[in-house]
């Protein structure tokens, strides 16, 4: 079995792109959509690496983030959050509340791919 | 060191603005001064601003000039000056001389119509960046200008992520190419819906900011279009609002709307609690001197100083001019009732000399002053600080200065020094002001 991404975005095109992407890339992807129930679903499916749109409906990417880094159990979890909001003080904020990456959309595929590798070093699928 | 060359004064220009505007009607010196019944010798000397006249003489050389006699005596109003020395101070030029501040007055006096349109455009330049300012302030506060480009971005990360993955995988199985192109297919649509729904918003904004002014300018308009007296309001009270509002067509902007009925409410206030007549009559008795009036008001110093300002022009009384300025306690203009000569700026503070400011260190103690211009025109000031609404146990009251001004009349000698004041510092010429706290375009 591989590492396990849970994607946290409610764009059900993105979510299908990254799905094929990052399953070809020897991921295990879930995906989850609603925000207010977002802190369930990692609980549930105790992920590997958190992707975490900014922007969802129920409860923003930064609410969930914040409850996240609150909890012992999830305080180094690599998460890579992503918004549509370019600006730099949405960076800042996820940077300051514990995001271990950012992209901004339209992100390229080669960014996402990279920057997961990079999040999850020895938990990457392919280092084992 | 050398003392430098004293400018003429304002008055003191009053021959060069005869020259000039004998000049521009093609009148020779001999014709002028026949038509006026004095020697063309004794004319030039005038025109050199070596001689200086009144009376009779100068009544009579505005007939022949077709001109008003102040129009020779104080030239063009200061706000006029100013807005011309600021447009002529504005930015970096990239090309000609530097524009002759020194000689604003004669060009105004030579071509009336090119001043009144470097002024007019100076406004707009000036309404404009405002407009500028305030759209950008509402396009990084507003809500649905967000939602609208998140969704575009949104559907833009879906159809690039998508695409990429169309190009990249050319060996894609045909389920998957077929999904992928649906996708495209809803995204571009999509993309289509919400790139109109923004283009539709931003159109919404700017006929919303009606152009070029913003929501404290068009309700000065709105006063200034009838001279600050409503007389619906004064016979039927707050109930004529509407009908009002409704009549001030440059009101498009909506929270200039608001803004206007807030004002609105105050002067209808204001009336039923002095009615016209009978405070007109006291004022009139009175020289519209504020002092004996206070009595009417319970003391409530802003109100007479508001109800001044808004009695009505052309009447057997012999209204005068008033020019009123209120200001909030962060020192921001928030209304303004203008008057010719005595600048009270569109953007930014006034001058921190005006009693305006001062009644602020001292609120509820009544101000007067004798305030002189650098033209050298004299002006009467009282000024007021005061709370708008009572204060609550343990809440900050708000408070508001309020400045009323009126012109001392030629010959009328003040009572007290007057205090050398200007516009503000940005257009104000007095540079070893003790107040000054920023440079002036003048220099």
């Amino acid at each position: 079995m591989g590492s396990r991404v849970l994607l946290v975005e409610d764009e059900v095109n993105i979510f299908e792109a990254l799905n094929f992407l990052l399953t070809r890339d020897g991921w295990e992807v879930s995906g989850h959509a609603n925000g207010s129930t977002a802190l369930e679903e990692i609980a549930r499916c105790r992920p590997d690496i958190l992707v975490l749109d900014m922007m969802l409906p129920g409860r923003s990417g930064l609410d969930i983030l914040r409850d996240l880094r609150a909890l012992a159990e999830w305080k180094d979890l690599p998460v890579l959050m992503l918004t549509a909001k370019g600006q730099s003080k949405d960076r800042d904020q996820a940077l300051a509340l514990g995001a271990n990456a950012y992209l901004t959309k339209p992100f390229s595929n080669t960014e996402v791919v990279e920057t997961l590798r990079n999040l999850a070093g020895s938990a990457h699928p392919a280092a084992s | 060191m050398s003392a430098k060359p004293k400018a003429p004064t304002r008055q003191a220009l009053t021959g060069s603005r005869i020259r000039e505007r004998r000049m521009s009607l093609g009148l020779k010196q001999s014709d002028l001064a026949g038509a006026v019944e004095i020697s063309a010798s004794y004319l030039n000397l005038i025109e050199h601003n070596k001689r200086r006249i009144g009376g009779k003489l100068l009544l009579d050389l505005a007939r022949a000039l077709k001109v008003e006699p102040a129009r020779l005596t104080e030239g063009m109003d200061a706000t006029l000056s100013d807005m011309l020395k600021a447009a002529a101070n504005d930015g970096a030029r990239s090309f000609g001389p530097k524009p002759e501040t020194a000689r604003i007055d004669e060009l105004a006096g030579r071509f009336p119509g090119w001043t009144g349109l470097i002024a007019e455009q100076r406004k707009r330049i000036a309404a404009l960046e405002a407009a500028v300012e305030g759209l950008q302030d509402r396009m990084g506060h507003d809500p649905v200008l967000a939602g609208a480009m998140h969704e575009v971005l949104s559907t833009v990360a879906a159809i690039r992520s998508t695409s990429d993955i169309l190009v990249a995988e050319p060996d894609l199985d045909a389920n998957w190419r077929g999904r992928f192109h649906r996708n495209l297919h809803e995204e571009a649509e999509r993309l289509s819906t919400s790139a109109t729904a923004l283009l539709a918003h931003f159109e919404g904004l700017g006929r919303q900011k009606g152009g070029v002014q913003t929501p404290q300018e068009l309700i000065e308009a709105g006063f200034d279009a009838v001279g600050h007296h409503f007389p619906q309001i004064e016979t039927g009270g707050a109930g004529a609002i509407p009908d009002v509002l409704d009549s001030m067509e440059m009101l498009t902007d909506l929270g200039a709307r608001d803004l206007a009925e807030a004002r609105l409410r105050l002067y209808a206030d204001d009336a039923q609690r002095l009615p016209l007549a009978p405070f007109l009559e006291m004022a009139a008795e009175h020289d519209f001197d504020p002092q004996p009036l206070l009595p009417m008001a319970g003391g409530d110093v802003a109100l007479v100083l508001r109800r001044l300002a808004n009695l009505p022009a052309g009447g057997a009384e012999a209204v005068p001019e008033f020019g009123l300025a209120v200001c909030d306690a962060a020192g921001a203009l928030v209304f303004r009732r203008r008057i010719n000569a005595f600048s009270i700026p569109r953007f930014g503070p006034g001058c921190a000399l005006w009693p305006l400011y001062h009644a602020f260190s001292r609120p509820m103690v009544p101000e007067a002053a004798n305030l002189e211009v650098p033209e050298g025109g004299l002006f009467r000031a009282w000024a007021v600080s005061q709370p708008t609404r009572s204060a609550g146990f343990g809440t900050a009251p708000v408070v508001e200065a309020t400045m009323l001004v009126r012109a001392l009349e030629d010959g009328q000698a003040p009572d007290q020094s007057p205090v050398p004041v200007g516009p503000g510092c940005q257009l104000c010429p007095r540079e070893t002001c003790p107040a000054r706290r920023a440079g002036s375009v003048l220099t």
